[in-house]
């Protein structure tokens, strides 16, 4: 790893001082994805700014309206959250997913969120059940948030506080994971929501995860597996690689989606 | 460089070390502990395991300064005069061959036997296989380390 300086934080605005300081600065939560890219060469930061001491990035809370996730709460901690548990089960299950049980320990939602890895878990359940990102700037709609492989509406120098998920009427998850990433290859969030139903696919879109309106429209009308199987799943716009074929991925979406119904 | 202070095995030690030391090199390198192993060095094989803070972490992805202020235990720090359950348990069931995963096996299996204990659960067959889905074993075919894992969850 290239020479870095390690600074930690103790309140947002101390980090984004230092972050504007610096010469090449990057925010440091987890590390699970920042670390092994640094040892890598991929990513050479001057400095690295250590959010993990600041105490409005952390904690759950959770009102009538749904769950307040802080940035810096780890994968294992949203596993374990009774208020996560009661409010959005199919959250704290995602998180119980993610890895395994040490990269849980320090892997976090903002971490996750920020990196937007195509293959990440998270980004389904933000898009599928319509959660607001909220940075140290302002409110950013899932709708608007994720931009593609890698690429979210975060500004240079811009904090994920966290993140806001309003509470769905049910909501299952299914994924088929990558045997030796582990990461899922096709993940399926499917949702009843105020605002309507939402089926949000990660894993799997060239541009990272999507919304699926066939599988939406058949869902609110016929909420069950067998709604499924009369939806047309293309292979348009999914990945085609090593790992699997565009029209394999299209039958997992439809496999996945009938699972995550099942488990809603 | 920066003064690093943390609780190692008990020990409070404060060493000045750069911000792109790893956990694993200031265990291994700098203090010299190096029964925590580094096997693939890219977050994938568990042997570089140790607890901060009571919690299973890799110290191959960390950086030495993220566990300022914690407790790391490393695999020296478990025995207590006698043998840990766990490790008695890997004894008596040859649940290791090179030897190479064991230290990451056992942190991993100490944290698992915890948190289950910790949450009511139950540590089965089943769920000790699925748990050790961060830990890599070349050698034993991992049915002997989950014999012991199991051992060690009626003794802990
Ligand atoms: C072995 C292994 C298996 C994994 N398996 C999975 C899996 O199955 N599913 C999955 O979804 N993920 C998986 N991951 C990734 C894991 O979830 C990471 O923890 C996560 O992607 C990154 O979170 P982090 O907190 O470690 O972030 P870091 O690595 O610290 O940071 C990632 C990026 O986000 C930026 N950043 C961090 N926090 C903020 C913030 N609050 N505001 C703005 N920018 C920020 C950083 O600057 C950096 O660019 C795996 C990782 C490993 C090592
Ligand atoms: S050496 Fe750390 S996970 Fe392999
Ligand atoms: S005993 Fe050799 S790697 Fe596990």
């Amino acid at each position: 790893m290239y020479p870095v300086k390690y600074h930690r934080a103790t309140s947002v605005d101390e980090a984004k001082a230092a972050f504007t300081s610096a010469s090449e600065a990057r925010f440091l939560a987890g590390g699970q994805t920042l670390l092994p890219t640094m040892k890598q060469h991929l990513a050479a930061p001057s400095d690295l700014i250590d959010l993990r001491g600041i105490p409005d990035l952390a904690g759950i809370s959770a009102d009538g309206d749904g769950v307040r996730v802080g940035a810096m709460t780890t994968h294992a901690e949203v596993a374990q959250s009774a208020e996560v548990k009661e409010a959005i089960p199919v959250l704290a299950h995602m998180a119980s997913t993610i890895g395994d049980s040490a990269v849980r320990h320090l892997g976090t939602m903002g971490g996750s969120l920020a990196n937007n890895d195509v293959a990440a878990d998270y980004p389904a359940a933000v898009l599928g059940l319509n959660a607001t990102v909220v940075t140290d700037r302002r409110e950013i709609a899932a709708e608007d948030y994720f931009q593609g492989l890698f690429a979210t509406a975060l500004e240079e120098g811009e904090m994920i506080v966290a993140v806001r998920y309003p509470r769905p009427e049910r909501a299952g998850y299914a994924k088929q994971t990558n045997p030796a990433s582990r990461y899922p290859m096709v993940g399926v969030l499917v949702a009843k929501t105020g605002g309507g139903v939402r089926v949000a696919v990660t894993g799997t879109g060239q541009d990272g995860v999507f919304r699926h309106q066939g599988l939406e429209q058949a869902l609110s009308s016929d909420w069950s597996q067998g709604a499924v199987d009369g939806v047309e799943i293309g292979e348009e716009g999914l990945m085609n690689d090593i790992h699997a074929s565009a029209d394999y991925r299209a039958h997992l979406i439809r496999v996945m989606a009938k699972r995550a119904v099942a488990a809603s | 460089m920066t003064d690093l202070t943390l609780t190692v095995n008990g020990k409070r030690v404060t060493r000045d070390v750069p911000g792109e030391t790893l956990l694993s090199e200031l265990l291994r390198e700098t203090l010299r502990l190096t029964g925590t192993h580094v096997g693939c060095d890219t977050s994938q094989c568990g042997a570089c395991a140790v607890h901060m803070d009571g919690k299973v972490v890799k110290a191959c992805t960390m950086l030495a300064h993220q566990a300022a202020g914690t407790e790391i235990t490393t695999i020296e720090g478990l025995a207590n005069g006698e043998l840990h359950p766990m490790q008695k348990a890997f004894n008596d069931n040859h649940g290791l061959q090179c030897g190479f995963c064991t230290p990451g096996m056992i942190m991993a299996g100490v944290d698992m036997v915890q948190r289950y204990k910790a949450e009511g659960k139950t540590l089965d067959e089943a769920a000790i296989r699925h748990e050790l889905e961060g830990n890599l074993c070349r050698c034993t075919g991992y049915h002997n380390i989950v014999k012991s894992i199991q051992q060690a969850a009626t003794e802990m």
